[in-house]
């Protein structure tokens, strides 16, 4: 219910301003995540960048969806993230280079690609329609992975098991 | 059976096949498949002169094409006419006698198998030569013969003189034969081919004649007189007694020099188109027989008395057969073709005996020099009354064969009064000089004791071809008694019948030239009433001559021999200085050369090659650092190359201003790398 | 729209810089979880511009959503793998596949 409202809202108050907001946060933080030197504190701005994308989705009338990305980006990778962080380097006090020799060339073609896809994006003719978004949106959405797309949900239960198995084999200790 | 007549050649080159090929360590074996296939041969021969008796002498051809060219027409064929048969029969005969003696003769001989099959080698190519039926194949033969002869005449190559004597041979014979191919190759220029019977077609209507026909017969003649022995030619045959004497017997009885006559009698009609050509044959054929009739007055050595008598024999042949040929010129027909062939049959036979009767007394006493003979008859029964009767034949006694063909012989120079007289001349000698060797190898006291007590019979395998042939020289000339209607004369001639008749005159005065030469060796030799050593200084200039055979050798020796070895001299001065010269320096200039390239293969090419891959690994070892290993710059090559082939669909100057600036911004952080310090400093401090 | 586009554009290029230039594995993981979350706004974006009266959109974002929670447990598991083998996880140290 509490969604259903806050989609009332979002719907009601002219949604430019948070854009702007969302969009300034996921790239300044997203670009802390590619560029700090700790590691960890980049961690922290990715679960930054993602609650920010949350807020997009909601912007998008995709309610669900940014429940969704909360729960499982913000709550279970980033711990996951966090956790492999802290095994695998001890970062409080390194201040070591994160960075390869490849950046300015990793920049210069991701300037590139930002221009081919922004222009890209100018120059494509969108069949954009004009129409508001389905009502109900949860609702749907479950009536549809069990109907519509009750095949690719069971598939993903077989990866998400298939991944289990696999973390778990490869993570395993060797018994010596 | 006149079918397979070209089988008779195929028995003997069977059994040399099967000797050489297979038999060669079992000597009993070989020598076993030797006689019986060459007895094979000889009983199909006489089924073959059977046969030809009863269709009269009509002749068969049976031929299949070797070579047809345009211009040359070659084949391989068989043609039995009445000459063939009789030759079949007489070349089988002796060869079949000879090869029984040899059992005896060769006795112990390291080479036996060796032996055998060399003379079965030898037999093929004669009756091959014998049943050929174009000149082309007689050829082929013609040299199988003169390579035959050569391996037999030098059997026993270890002794100097054999192998020289087979060498004389060969080479001898081989100058002769050079005038035979250029015969043969006039008749393929004018002719177009080497069948008897469409050369003697060209040359019976006219189409051939005149000077061609005339320097063809000449030249043909030539390789009789290689083969024959013919005077200048002659000089190989007496020391072709090298060899074992019974292939003395064979090569000159039967098979090499018969080969000669049988060439002349076979190419009759060539000879009988041209007086010119013919002339030379019986002229040649006179001086033959004179000179070896002279030589053979005084030599000592008991096979050369009888090769010297062969080659007066043959030359007889020939000269009957050259005079043939003047008078069929001319338009008569003498006797001379029948005398010349039948005289060959006889004379095979009688001279095949003596020469195995003196292999007889040489393998009693082992020698050769009749001087160190004397009273062998009361050794050896058998031997001496064969040796005799072959004596008398050749001698020309009545009634034994020689008397017969020798009597034809001197019938066919009628008209011709020089020949005539020399030959009666000749025939006096030939009687002299056999009895002066019969009454100093078989009469008298033995001159060497040692050798007479070790002197002995020959065994059966020997004595029996000598009985054999015994019969044969007393009946063989049978056949051609004058009274016979139809014998010899009817059977072998060329163009028609020409029946001579007996000349009775003729006759008597022969038997009393050749019993005034029998009873002169007999005053000489036997009752030594006159001194021969007397009567050879009486005649110093003749005896001289004769015994050393008219300075033959000794003439080709200076005249031939001489300057070719000096011209040799001289041409090897120049082959060592001049020719090998030149070579030497385009040896050196080769190697110069070589070295020339071999400096341009080594640096040029191989450096090509070696800076190609040099460029090759420089460029790989620049281009691997690309391989880095890193993920994060493979990541980095994918999505540049995505960009820019999205760039490249959108805008293509696009797209190279982004390569351009690709480089410049990869150049810039190379640079970047190359100036920031080491990072290995900052690697992470990891624990071990 | 576009804004939203150029949004998830930036977000991606920002993703593949951090890719292309992270020394840590877990920092470059970080940066396919930016890269997806870029896929997954384009996805809502042409749900909510081109087809609002379907939610094809959203339901493959989650998908995608959940294929990427696999890929971070997987791939944080070779992570620690990595660490144990190779006592780090400097991606530019291991290049084994070096020529």
């Amino acid at each position: 219910m509490i969604l259903e409202n806050l989609s009332q809202l979002i719907s009601d108050i002219s949604t430019q301003p948070l854009f702007y907001l969302f969009s300034f946060v996921i790239i300044a933080s997203a670009m802390c995540v590619v560029s700090l030197k700790n590691i960890f504190h980049s961690a922290l701005f990715l679960i930054l960048t993602l609650f920010a994308v949350a807020g997009i989705y909601i912007l998008l009338h995709a309610e669900f969806l940014a429940v969704v990305q909360v729960l499982i980006y913000v709550g279970a990778v980033s711990v996951l993230i966090i956790f492999a962080i802290m095994l695998t380097s001890r970062l409080a006090s390194k201040k070591i280079e994160q960075s390869n020799e490849q950046v300015t060339l990793g920049l210069f073609i991701c300037v590139l690609f930002l221009l081919a896809s922004v222009g890209s994006l100018t120059y494509t003719a969108w069949n954009t329609v004009d129409l508001p978004m389905i009502e109900h949106n949860i609702l749907t959405i479950g009536k549809l992975l069990m109907t519509r797309y009750v095949l690719p949900f069971e598939v993903v239960s077989v990866v998400l098991l298939a991944a289990l198995i696999g973390a778990v084999v490869l993570a395993r200790e060797e018994k010596a | 059976m006149l079918e397979y007549a070209y089988l008779i050649p195929l028995y003997p080159l069977l059994a040399f096949v099967l000797i050489i090929f297979f038999t060669r360590w079992k000597e009993r074996l070989s020598s076993a498949i030797a006689i019986l296939l060459v007895l094979l041969a000889f009983v199909h021969s006489v089924f073959v002169l059977v046969a030809m008796l009863g269709r009269h002498g009509a002749p068969v051809e049976l031929s299949t094409p070797f070579i047809d060219h345009l211009i040359i027409k070659l084949e391989l064929g068989m043609w039995i006419d009445a000459l063939t048969a009789v030759m079949l029969l007489v070349v089988t005969i002796v060869s079949s006698c000879v090869q029984i003696y040899s059992l005896g003769y060769m006795h112990n001989d390291p080479r036996w198998s060796r032996y055998f099959a060399y003379l079965s080698l030898f037999t093929f190519s004669m009756l091959g030569l014998v049943i050929a039926n174009n000149f082309f194949m007689i050829f082929i033969f013609w040299e199988l013969v003169g390579l035959t002869s050569y391996l037999l005449i030098g059997f026993w190559f270890e002794k100097k003189t054999a192998s020289d004597a087979g060498k004389k041979a060969f080479i001898t014979t081989r100058i002769g034969d050079l005038g035979f191919i250029v015969g043969i190759l006039i008749l393929t220029f004018y002719v177009g081919t080497l069948n008897y019977q469409e050369i003697f077609e060209k040359v019976t209507s006219g189409t051939l004649s005149g000077g061609i026909l005339a320097a063809a017969g000449i030249f043909i003649f030539c390789g009789a007189i290689g083969k024959s022995a013919q005077f200048p030619l002659h000089v190989w045959l007496p020391d072709a007694m090298e060899g074992p004497t019974p292939v003395s017997a064979l090569i000159h009885a039967a098979t090499m020099v018969a080969a000669g006559v049988y060439l002349v009698a076979r190419a009759m009609t060539l000879f009988a188109g041209s007086a010119t050509a013919s002339m030379v044959v019986a002229v040649i054929g006179l001086i033959t027989s004179f000179l070896a009739a002279s030589i053979a007055l005084t030599q000592n050595d008991i096979k050369r008395i009888l090769a010297y008598s062969t080659v007066s024999q043959l030359g007889y042949m020939i000269m009957a057969l050259g005079l043939y040929g003047v008078d069929y010129a001319h338009g008569h027909h003498s006797a001379g073709y029948v005398a010349g062939t039948f005289h060959l049959m006889t004379h095979a036979f009688f001279k095949a005996l003596l020469f195995l009767g003196a292999g007889s007394v040489i393998h009693a006493v082992h020698t050769n020099d009749i001087n160190d003979m004397g009273g062998l008859s009361r050794k050896m029964k058998t031997t001496t009354i064969t040796f005799f009767i072959a004596s008398l034949s050749i001698a020309g006694i009545f009634p034994l064969s020689g008397f017969w063909s020798k009597d034809e012989i001197v019938a066919s120079t009628a008209g011709h009064p020089v020949f005539m007289v020399v030959t009666l001349l000749i025939a006096f000698m030939t009687a002299f000089y056999m009895f002066r060797l019969c009454f100093l190898t078989f009469t008298g006291e033995p001159r060497d004791k040692e050798r007479f007590e070790h002197a002995h019979e020959s065994p059966k395998s020997m004595t029996g071809p000598l009985t054999v042939l015994a019969f044969l020289s007393v009946f063989a000339g049978w056949v051609g008694l004058p009274w016979l209607h139809r014998g010899f004369s009817s059977f072998v001639y060329h163009d028609q019948v020409h029946h001579a008749g007996p000349h009775y005159i003729l006759m008597i005065i022969s038997t009393m030239v050749a019993v005034s030469g029998i009873g002169l060796a007999y005053t000489i030799y036997y009752k030594k009433v006159i001194s021969a050593d007397a009567l050879a200084r009486r005649f110093k200039v003749l005896y001289k001559l004769s015994f050393n055979k008219w300075y033959f050798d000794e003439i080709y020796d200076a005249i031939i021999i001489r300057p070719i070895l000096g011209s040799t001299r001289v041409l090897w001065w120049f082959d060592a200085n001049v020719v090998d010269g030149l070579v030497n320096l385009i040896g050196w200039l080769t190697v110069k050369w070589a070295d020339l390239k071999m400096w341009f293969d080594r640096y040029i090419i191989d450096g090509t090659v070696n800076g190609l891959g040099y460029l090759c690994m420089a460029g790989s070892w620049m281009v691997k650092f690309i391989q880095s290993g890193s993920v994060q710059f493979y990541t980095l090559v994918v999505i540049g190359g995505a960009i820019g082939a999205v760039l490249y669909r959108v805008t293509e100057v696009g797209f190279y201003f982004y390569l351009i600036g690709l480089i410049i911004v990869a150049l810039l952080s190379l640079l970047v790398k190359m100036t920031r310090p080491d990072r290995v400093g900052t690697e992470p401090n990891i624990e071990g | 729209m576009l804004q939203y586009l150029a949004l998830s554009a930036i977000l991606f290029a920002i993703g593949i810089f951090g890719v292309l230039t992270r020394r840590n594995a877990v920092g470059i993981l970080m940066s396919l979880e930016l890269m997806f979350n870029a896929a997954n706004i384009n996805l809502v974006v042409f749900n909510r511009f081109v087809g609002p009266d379907n939610l094809t959109g959203q339901i493959f974002a989650l998908f995608v959503v959940v294929v990427a929670a696999a890929e971070a447990v997987v791939g944080l598991a070779i992570v620690l793998l990595l660490y144990r083998n190779w006592r780090g996880i400097d991606i530019d140290r291991i290049n084994i596949m070096k020529w």
